[in-house]
């Protein structure tokens, strides 16, 4: 008896758990998946880009060529293995035919190797930013509509060496794909500028003790380029100032971002003046971002200005619908003409201009930041400059960069 | 043992060359004194090339010590709690985790980190007791139920944290007089001009260091010099037989399971202050506490100790000298226990 009720409250309970999704699935409504880090130590990260998609969705009131847009959440915790479960979840068991993501650098490249296996579904990036999810060995049906770590560095080395004066630069970053890209990005201007690059500690993700690497250091560099995100920039930052840092620092695009100067902590007096580069800016003046940050500021929980994560997936997200209203939301091809709507799609963003190349990687406009403090006492990524139009081959030729080898710890090198 | 009989039978105890206590000893001198030269003696250029330098080789070894210290705190708590109780607690980490939160909103408000310390024991310590009262009490003797509650307790205590504290980092504000780095009259190079650079260090790890050293002592007293020491000592051994011969079994009990969680918690403001908090810091630190006392031996304060000092200098030395594959000396260093000496170094057989 007890075993027979036992039963039916499982199953009951097995029914209401499945039931919702089998209600939702209507014919008049488009799924779009959504993938981005919900837990883990990338989660603040990973709900600010959803914040970001979710400010697209409401510019376009939610539908697209009269049909509801239906949007299903997909989490991973920053590791490529979760980024695939999750995506396979989307895709094989919620039937998603658009899926938005993946947010960090190793889950890009595992989310493109993925979608090799399902050429009828269309993939589009979130915020991942490692160079060979696009260059080497690229998915036909995946589209970054962001641009890549190293893109996102366009001007910095030139910058730090040329106004600030800095000759050798030491560098920490995490031991990953994104990391990588970004030491590449910052090195190659850098170094041919004639800097050179004596050190290079690259640290587990998600580690919390620095004060052993910043010991390792070598004292009589000019600057610290730090390449971390999340926990882990606040941490290091955190103990820098700890152990009476006296090197300036030079910022990767994720370690002065929003996620990072909204923490709570004594990291201020090292961070500010802290040179950076990225595909945002904070105090950019221009009136499209404007317009885009009141928007997302309209979002909970949302931080003083969008974080790059939520500009990503905000870009990404915006470019799916722009494709979706151009051919009439009709999906039946298994997509082809959709994937030809984006291949072609040239848009305005809040920060630009932006297209695809033939990788269908993103060409835009990157900016140069300075960390300063705002008039309300929060810390903003001034805006000092902006690079027009960066490819992903950095204006080098298209062979000459191929030479240059995949980025990885080695490479590049500049002792 | 085995020298004291020898020399009864050979009174000379000569012309048999020397006993293995003796090379012993003498490896350990030999050990001490280049590790006293390491630390006092200008290094020779060879020596900074394999080791980087002087100052990152003895940075490397001093927060060894002070996160060995850390995880001392939170897996004696551990240890205490399945040396008495055989329950492995497995929700040990969403205390640690509990105790750093907590500690910081009364850090935070009344402005006094000091209380935020008080506040995180205390605060767990009556979270411990209401776990083991309402929960652990009514599975007692089942000891996989048990173990499968904690697991289920830590995944809806993560997942509440996150509903109430966020995903954000957070960082305590440490006293000025805690903070700053205080010089060791240690010379770690010398300048071209003849002058010489001293070690610098954060006088908060010192502390942490020192902290654990006195919690760890009070600990052992407490274990081994007291009443209330020799009831937990005896439940360790037969609980029954304790139980029988009048004492209140319950209360021990309790007593120990408001302890652990109260170090928890803790260890949780003092990892707090060093480190930061943020959430999946419980798993990192179950997954810390249990290889602390797989290696150290369950149940035993002093394995606790000597576990968290080979794991906290395996990980930064690991995270120095060879980063990428860092991660993989500590579970090493596991399984070797595990293959070697199952009931980990100063565990009893069971």
């Amino acid at each position: 008896m007890t075993i027979a009720r036992r039963t039916l409250l499982a199953l009951t309970m097995a029914t209401g758990l499945t039931a919702p999704s089998l209600v939702l699935a209507q014919s008049d409504s488009i799924k779009i998946g959504l993938l981005a880090t919900f837990e883990g130590a990338f989660t603040v990260l990973g709900e600010d880009a959803e914040r970001g998609a979710m400010t697209a969705l409401e510019e376009f009131g939610g539908t697209v060529a009269g049909k509801q847009i239906e949007i299903v959440k997909g989490s991973s915790d920053a590791s490529p293995d979760s980024a695939v479960r999750a995506a396979r979840k989307l895709v094989e068991q919620d039937g998603v035919k658009i899926l938005v993501g993946p947010l960090s650098g190793d889950e890009g490249i595992a989310v493109k190797d993925y979608a090799k296996t399902h050429p009828d579904v269309t993939f589009l990036n979130g915020s991942s930013a490692a160079q060979d999810t696009t260059l080497r060995e690229p998915a036909d049906n995946f589209f970054r509509f962001s641009t890549d770590g190293a893109q996102w560095m366009a001007g910095l080395g030139d910058y730090v060496y040329n106004e600030k004066g800095y000759r050798t630069v030491a560098t920490v970053a995490e031991d990953y794909s994104f990391p990588y890209t970004q030491v590449f990005g910052f090195m190659a201007e850098f170094c041919k500028a004639g800097g050179t690059v004596p050190s290079k500690s690259w640290v587990p993700i998600g580690n919390k003790d620095y004060s052993s690497v910043i010991a390792a250091i070598p004292d009589d560099v000019d600057a610290i380029y730090v390449a971390l995100g999340g926990a882990d920039a606040v941490n290091f930052l955190s103990q820098y100032s700890d152990a009476g840092g006296q090197a300036p620092l030079i910022g990767g695009s994720i370690t002065v971002d929003q996620t990072v100067l909204t923490a709570k902590g004594r990291m201020r007096d090292v961070l500010i003046g802290t040179p950076a580069a990225g595909p945002t800016a904070d105090t950019n003046d221009a009136e499209a971002w404007k317009t885009f940050t009141a928007e997302y500021k309209k979002q909970d929980g949302a931080f003083p200005s969008p974080s790059l994560f939520a500009h990503a997936y905000y870009i990404n997200m915006k470019a799916a619908i722009l494709a979706l209203e151009e051919v009439g939301g009709d999906l039946s091809d298994d997509g082809a003409k959709f994937r030809a709507a984006l291949a072609g799609l040239e848009f305005d963003t809040p920060t630009g201009k932006v297209s695809l190349d033939d990788n269908r990687n993103a060409v835009a406009d990157m900016y140069l930041t300075e960390v300063t403090e705002a008039d309300d006492g929060t810390l903003v990524n001034k805006m000092i400059q902006v690079t027009p139009q960066v490819n992903q081959t950095l204006g080098i030729k298209a062979d000459e960069f191929m030479a240059l080898g995949a980025v990885s710890r080695e490479n590049p090198s500049c002792p | 043992m085995s020298d004291a009989s020898r020399s009864r039978t050979d009174p000379l105890g000569q012309g048999q060359g020397i006993t293995r206590r003796q090379v012993g000893a003498v490896a350990l001198l030999i050990v001490g004194a280049v590790f006293l030269w390491m630390v006092f003696a200008q290094w020779p250029d060879w020596l900074d090339a394999i080791l980087i330098s002087k100052k990152a080789f003895l940075s490397a070894i001093l927060n060894g010590l002070t996160l060995a210290g850390l995880y001392f705190l939170v897996a004696s708590g551990f240890t205490l709690v399945f040396g008495l109780m055989r329950n492995v607690n497995l929700a040990h980490g969403s205390l640690y985790l509990l105790g750093a939160y907590v500690g910081y909103e009364i850090a935070d408000r009344t402005g006094y980190w000091l209380l935020g310390v008080v506040g995180g024991f205390l605060v767990l310590a009556v979270v411990g007791l209401v776990m083991q009262i309402l929960v652990f009490r009514r599975l007692e003797g089942d000891d996989l139920r048990q173990t499968l509650v904690t697991i289920g307790i830590s995944v809806v205590a993560a997942d509440l944290m996150l509903a109430v504290w966020g995903g954000t980092t957070y960082q305590y504000l440490t006293p000025d007089w805690l903070s700053g780095a205080v010089r060791l009259p240690i010379v770690t190079a010398v300048r071209s001009n003849g002058s010489e650079v001293f070690l610098a260090y954060p006088f908060y790890r010192l502390v942490v260091l020192g902290a654990a050293i006195v919690i760890g002592v009070a600990l052992w007293l407490l274990i081994n010099r007291t009443r209330i020491g020799s009831m937990i000592r005896a439940g360790v051994d037969d609980r029954a037989m304790l139980s029988a011969s009048g004492v209140n079994v319950h209360m021990i009990f309790a007593v120990v399971f408001a302890l652990g969680a109260g170090l928890a918690g803790l260890a949780g403001v003092i990892g707090g202050s060093v480190l930061s908090v943020s959430p999946g810091e419980d798993v990192r630190y179950l997954l810390a506490s249990l290889v602390v006392v797989i290696v150290g031996g369950m149940g035993s304060i002093v394995g606790a100790a000597i576990g968290a000092l080979i794991i906290g200098l395996a990980e930064q030395i690991g995270l120095v000298y060879f980063p990428t594959y860092g991660v993989v000396l500590t579970f090493v260093i596991m399984v070797v226990t595990l293959a070697i000496r199952p009931q980990g170094i100063m565990g009893r057989s069971l």
